[in-house]
């Protein structure tokens, strides 16, 4: 018997089965065949709606037929006035996210790794933690004046905790002997961050950002409620003020959609950044 | 170059207790020498190897290599669970070793490409851990210890994981790639025929913790083949080794 019939009795053969035996779903879970039936409510929870709104079953004031929801939806892409709104929430999203995340990744990855600095830093970070991140808004209009700065800051602040927390838990995670590992092979500092604390907090990093846009999503139409006469929070204010209810439906829908958009952008950047995390949670 | 243990003591320190792991541990291993150390777990085999590898310091005693001016040669081990970066495909974990002593990229992957060839891996350098079969894993984990061409050798249980058919063929491979024995090597188990089939020495150590409590020549000559497992010698000694390791064994099973 060679070494490979050998290695194939042991299993062990490479084959190229074995590389493609771990595939993510089982044959009847394969997305796609059967995901008909998680649309099957909501379509026609919709469709009911349209056909009663139309009939005039449901008051016009309270709940607009989809049709005209999304009617005004084209509208008000098309006048601009959307897009304006969209485009400044973002920019304070944007804006703010960096301000928080730069500063809570890099602190949060010092602290995980350097011991010392996490036990200084620490109780500070849980005692700031606890404070509700709009309840300091008032204090921030005080000092940065109730211009731009004051809600950039305030979603920075958002950002900052959640990425940082994150980024802290992200380096703990790692396991000990993979430090040991760079260790015993000479690897200088400089390394150990570039090749182990970075890379091996990275899918709780992620896991961070993900929170953090969420929460600066929240941040931004709250504030922009309180204090701003565009973007998409003032968009719906506007819209409840003067009882536009179709450009109630229009802000929410935008809301969730761009929700749901950051949420897809993180996924995809996830999934090319961090080939190897699928490993870690088996999806 | 050899490897010299004097009188190596430690202890932890575990929530403020104090928790001996090694205590006068003292061996040699030989230019050439291939040595097992077998012992219960937990008895400190794996911090054993962590002082050689330079990861901890003993409280008492010092490990000498004897031979090498600066005494910090480059040592390699393979760790208990393979330890291979989730992050880094087969080829980056293989030559990492050899990335953080400086070697370029094309001087890794021409190091390192005969010896996936020969472990079966070629056609996995690309993949992460993840995708391999736990054998494949504690190959890339031998490999990169292997590849960085270590003046000493250490490894912690490679095999420990693994079913017993697969642990068959790489212990055969293993002993095919290392030939003659060119450095030293010091191999942790707790598997005695593990330690007979690969080991021109065999050191046992108690129970936590660990002291020295014997040790045993192994002859067969080599290359060796797992052919001497089925000898009357290789039974004889293994009833001598387990008669002196029992004890120990079943100290740990009563805790
Ligand atoms: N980092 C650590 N901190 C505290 N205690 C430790 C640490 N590492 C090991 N120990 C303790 O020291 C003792 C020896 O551990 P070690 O890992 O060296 O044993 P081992 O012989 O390798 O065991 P096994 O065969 O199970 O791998 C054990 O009781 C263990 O609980
Ligand atoms: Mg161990």
């Amino acid at each position: 018997m060679n070494a490979t019939d050998r290695l194939a009795k042991a299993g062990l053969a490479d084959t190229p089965d074995e590389a493609a035996a771990e595939t993510p779903f089982a044959e009847s879970e394969r997305p796609g065949r059967e995901s008909w039936l998680g649309l099957l409510l909501p379509v026609s929870l919709l469709l009911l709606w349209e056909v009663t709104a139309r009939a005039g079953w449901l008051t016009q004031l309270f709940f607009p037929a989809p049709s005209v929801v999304v009617q005004t939806l084209i509208r008000l892409m098309a006048s601009g006035e959307l897009p304006r709104h969209l485009g400044i929430s973002l920019q304070r999203i944007g804006q703010g996210f960096l301000l928080g995340a730069i500063p809570g990744l890099v602190l949060g990855l010092t602290m995980g790794w350097i011991r010392p600095v996490r036990l200084l830093l620490d109780p500070l970070i849980s005692a700031f933690f606890t404070v509700p991140r709009l309840a300091l808004f008032p204090l921030l209009m005080m000092i940065f004046g109730v211009g731009e700065a004051s809600k950039i800051v305030i979603i920075a602040i958002g950002v900052f905790f959640p990425t940082l927390i994150n980024s802290v838990a992200g380096v703990r995670a790692i396991h000990e002997v993979h430090f040991e590992v760079a260790r015993s092979y000479g690897a200088r500092p400089w390394s150990i961050f570039t090749r182990v604390v970075l890379p091996g907090s990275l899918p709780l990093i992620f896991a961070g950002l993900r929170l953090s846009l969420g929460l600066a999503l929240l941040l931004v139409i709250g504030i922009e409620f309180i204090s701003a006469r565009t973007g998409l929070g003032a968009f719906l204010w506007f819209a409840w003020e003067t009882f536009k209810t179709e450009h109630v439906y229009v802000g929410m829908l935008v809301a969730a959609l761009l929700g749901a958009g950051i949420a897809a952008v993180l996924r995809l950047a996830e999934h090319w950044l961090l080939p190897w995390s699928e490993g870690l949670f088996h999806r | 170059m050899q490897v010299a243990c004097h009188e190596i003591s430690l202890a932890y320190r575990v929530r403020g207790k104090r928790l001996e792991a090694l205590s006068d541990v003292s061996f040699r291993v030989a230019e050439h020498e291939f040595v097992c150390v077998l012992g219960p777990s937990g008895c400190g085999k794996t911090t054993l190897l962590k002082i050689l590898a330079g990861l901890l310091q003993p409280q008492r005693g010092r490990v000498d290599f004897v031979g090498r001016p600066g005494n910090n040669p480059l040592t390699a081990m393979v760790f208990q669970d393979h330890g291979l970066f989730p992050w880094m495909t087969v080829l980056q974990n293989v030559t990492f070793g050899l990335e953080m002593r400086g070697v370029g990229r094309d001087e890794r992957e021409g190091r390192a490409f005969p010896l996936l060839e020969r472990a079966g891996l070629s056609r996995f350098t690309r993949n992460y851990p993840h995708e391999l079969s736990i054998g494949m894993k504690q190959r890339a984990g031998l490999l990169r210890a292997f590849v960085t061409d270590p003046e000493v050798l250490l490894m912690d249980e490679p095999f420990a994981s693994l079913d017993a058919q697969t642990k068959l063929v790489l212990q055969d491979e293993l002993l095919r790639m290392l030939g003659d024995v060119p450095r030293p090597v010091v191999y942790v188990t707790h598997d005695i025929d593990e330690a007979i089939l690969l080991g021109d020495r065999i050191i046992v150590l108690t129970a936590r913790p660990g002291r020295v409590q014997g040790e045993f020549r192994v002859t067969f000559p080599r290359p060796r083949t797992l052919a001497v497992m089925h000898t009357p010698a290789f039974a004889d000694l293994k009833g001598l080794i387990w008669r002196q390791l029992e004890e120990a064994v079943r100290s740990v099973a009563r805790q």
